[in-house]
């Protein structure tokens, strides 16, 4: 009896054996491998936004009804600094899926594209770029992505009815938006919505103010690469540290500022709790889909400056549509043609269809429908105007610092003062200048 | 506390004396025999633990993109320290550190009174100190994000007395210390459990003469408990602060270190600068952070052990 023990114990154990020697990846979800022939499957990385994921879906299943051999599957990755970290990560390891979405403009500098990413210079849909997005994709001389989703705004999104209401005209200065607050505040309503328990959205104070530095400056970009020009010391440019310290002084900011979540900032605009929002105007999808008979009462205009003959919009291209340069055969065919249909009217078409855009398309043969909501009818105005708007620093200059959102939401919260908020930033972007291996610095 | 000794080396096949302290069998055979033993575990120290510690010390030296490296020499560190807000971070670490490992010292043992005494329920009691250990950090981190939310759960419990609660986490002075409750809320079981284990392991006898004697129970407490339970306190001090200097998953779960960056801890900044693709500085800030606890616990631990007390 006791000699049994020793075999059973053994048997148990060489069957455990054999047992984890069985790889995951064999008995994974994968139907269109166990279909056999010639079906190449890809996986396509995006951002787990709302509008991106719905946007996404609503591209892939198009796509796929128009390609029955290939199946896309979708992989939603973090926003903001963690998914900086997992696409650099996986860029560098040589795991990157087939195509993923990324930002533009000085992001997309920081990924290494001459390095990681193939070029798509000899590809049908280069010639319909639009201009501006295309300088924001290019490197080395080299168009590297294709744009995924519409141009978007940073300025102030606000709520119709509520200046119908009061009787308020959009405002043309920094004066006039702060006379606007006083007589929303004395009516009850908070005058200006801030979201500081998701980080990023603190920073559009700064960021959306960019217009206002580059009509004043148009050389403020490229001395600032050259660490010429700084926040703390240009006059215009920390105007946007000093509005936000300003806003927070005057007790404008809901009371629940400081853990508000973007739920609860799009809760306020819709349903008119709150009048004001500098927000990126990619979060009116966000409306659309949870307060689809609330759309048309959000607008969106510049974050005002000075001046009222400079008022501008900063506008942000859309995002990038990449591929690594570790795909190849049949999976890089398919990826190209993944790209060209996102690339296309079609595209177009399915990416509204997914999520209302909030703002004009890249691609120059795409058309708004007229059923847009009324953030990308305020949108597309002011990029219609000659001189009425500028691409956003990121775009211009590949230098943008990392610790921002922090440094916006101590500004917005008055932990710092905005001097010395504006003085840690130009510390701050040091760091990535370095990193960059740029001169000046 | 008696302290055994494991026999050092398991003397091959039935040699019938037990090697003495200090002397070795004369036999060559028999000497590096029991050696062996130790290379599986030393090779995977070594690759695991040594080579990455040395790798790291070379790579704060460098700026690197995990392929190019750039010799720099020590501007890592000049930048980690000249950064208000990476200083901060180093600062905010070590008071992090000394408040959970004295608040888990002073309520473990306490409660490890408690229920080493004779009160009902006392195997119950004890599965729920010990139960938030077992606890994910992330969840819990999650969990007390929503409690401490302004308007959220404590805010309203506190209310029901009248009592105003503050921002938990959104107050900038009170972010850190928040989270450093929550940690001991979630670790005190741990030192709880060391010591009941020393506290138990006390022989009745010295209990009953010091009633005999006429001792209170707060005089036995501060004559028999506290000095014979010295080496469990050892271990609750030097696990604790090693734990709370090292800490980032529940800091990073409740507020990322913020608001803005006043509950940053150095394994917080260290992750930051990694998401930033600053690899250098955040190698520069894990080497600064070995350094911080080696330089505090070793030469703690060494005062802590000299007075340790034999049963």
């Amino acid at each position: 009896m006791r000699l049994r023990h020793p075999s059973v114990m053994a048997v148990a154990a060489v069957a455990t054996l054999v047992l984890s020697a069985c790889s995951a990846g064999d008995l994974g979800s994968s139907d269109s491998d166990s279909k056999g022939g010639g079906k190449v499957s890809l996986t396509y990385l995006v951002g787990n936004s709302e509008a991106s994921v719905r946007s996404a879906e609503q591209v892939t299943k198009d796509f796929m009804a128009q390609n029955p051999d290939i199946t896309v599957k979708i992989e939603p990755r973090p926003e903001g600094g963690e998914g900086d970290n997992l696409v650099k990560t996986r860029l560098s390891t040589g795991e990157m899926s087939e195509v993923f979405g990324y930002n533009t403009g000085s992001l997309f500098q920081q990924i290494a594209p001459e390095k990681n990413l193939l070029p798509l210079d000899d590809q049908p849909w280069v010639g319909q770029l639009d201009e501006n997005f295309k300088k924001t994709v290019t490197a080395g001389g080299k168009v590297y992505g294709a744009p995924s989703g519409a141009f978007m705004a940073g300025a102030v999104m606000y709520n119709k009815s509520v200046y119908a209401k009061l009787n308020l005209q959009v405002p043309k200065t920094w004066a006039e938006f702060m006379a606007n607050n006083a007589k929303i505040k004395a009516a009850g309503i908070d005058p200006i919505v801030q979201t500081y328990g998701e980080t990023w959205t603190s920073q559009l104070f700064v960021l959306g103010d960019f217009h206002n530095v580059l009509i004043n400056e148009p050389d403020f970009p490229e001395k600032y690469t050259k660490n010429q020009a700084k926040y703390a010391t240009d006059p215009y440019a920390i105007k946007g540290f000093q509005h936000q310290e300003e806003a927070h002084k005057a007790g404008y900011f809901n009371k629940d500022f400081a853990s508000a979540k973007l739920d609860d900032g799009v809760k306020k605009i819709a349903n008119g709790d709150g009048a004001h929002w500098p927000i990126l105007s990619a979060v009116a999808s966000n409306i659309v889909a949870n307060y689809p008979d609330k759309a048309k009462d959000v607008g969106m205009f510049p974050l005002p400056g000075d001046d009222a003959a400079d008022n501008g919009m900063t506008v942000w291209t859309p995002g990038g549509l990449y591929i690594p340069k570790t795909v190849e055969g049949a999976k890089l065919d398919a990826a190209k043609k993944f790209i060209a249909f996102m690339a296309s009217p079609e595209g177009c078409d399915s990416q509204t269809k997914g999520s209302a855009p909030t703002g004009p398309y890249a691609i120059k043969s795409c058309k708004l429908p007229a059923d847009v909501p009324q953030v990308a009818k305020d949108i597309e105005t002011w990029v219609n105007k000659p001189g009425a708007s500028s691409l956003a620093l990121e775009f211009l200059s590949p230098i943008k610092g990392p610790a921002l959102e922090q440094i916006t939401v101590e500004v917005g919260s008055g932990i710092r003062s905005a001097k010395a908020g504006a003085e840690l930033y130009d510390q701050d972007v040091k760091k990535q200048a370095q990193q960059l291996g740029l001169d000046g610095w | 506390m008696a302290t055994t000794t494991t026999p050092a080396l398991a003397s091959g096949t039935g040699r019938r004396t037990a090697p003495a302290a200090g002397k070795r069998p004369k036999n060559r055979l028999d000497h590096q025999y029991p050696y062996w033993f130790y290379l599986p575990a030393a090779i995977v120290y070594s690759v695991l633990f040594l080579v990455p510690t040395f790798a790291s010390f070379y790579f704060s030296l460098t700026r690197w993109t995990l392929f190019d490296v750039e010799f720099i020499g020590l501007d890592n560190f000049v930048a980690f320290f000249q950064e208000p807000a990476l200083v901060k971070g180093l600062v905010n670490t070590v008071i992090y550190g000394v408040i959970t490992s004295g608040l888990k010292v002073v309520l473990g043992m306490l409660l490890a009174v408690l229920l080493t005494s004779q009160i009902i329920a006392r195997g119950y009691l004890r599965s729920v100190v010990f139960f938030p250990v077992l606890l994910s950090g992330i969840g819990v981190g999650i969990m007390f994000q929503v409690m401490m939310n302004p308007e959220g759960l404590i805010n309203d419990a506190l209310g029901l007395f009248g009592i105003d609660g503050p921002g938990w986490l959104t107050n900038p002075s009170l972010a850190l210390y928040s989270v450093a409750l929550i940690d001991v809320w979630k670790g005190v079981g741990l030192a709880t459990l060391i010591y009941i284990a020393g506290i138990v392991s006390i022989p009745r006898e010295y209990f009953e003469a010091a009633k005999v004697d006429g001792a209170s129970s707060t005089s036995s407490f501060f004559h028999i408990v506290l000095p014979l339970a010295r080496p469990a306190t050892v271990t609750v001090i030097i696990l604790s602060l090693i734990g709370g200097l090292r800490s980032f998953d529940l800091i990073w779960a409740t507020t990322r270190g913020g608001p803005g960056f006043s509950s940053d801890v150095i394994a917080s900044v260290i992750y930051k600068q990694y998401q930033a693709g600053f690899y250098g500085i955040s190698t520069a800030g894990n080497v600064i952070l070995f350094i911080l606890v080696t330089a505090i616990v070793v030469p703690l631990f060494m005062f802590l052990s000299r007075k340790e007390v034999d049963l």
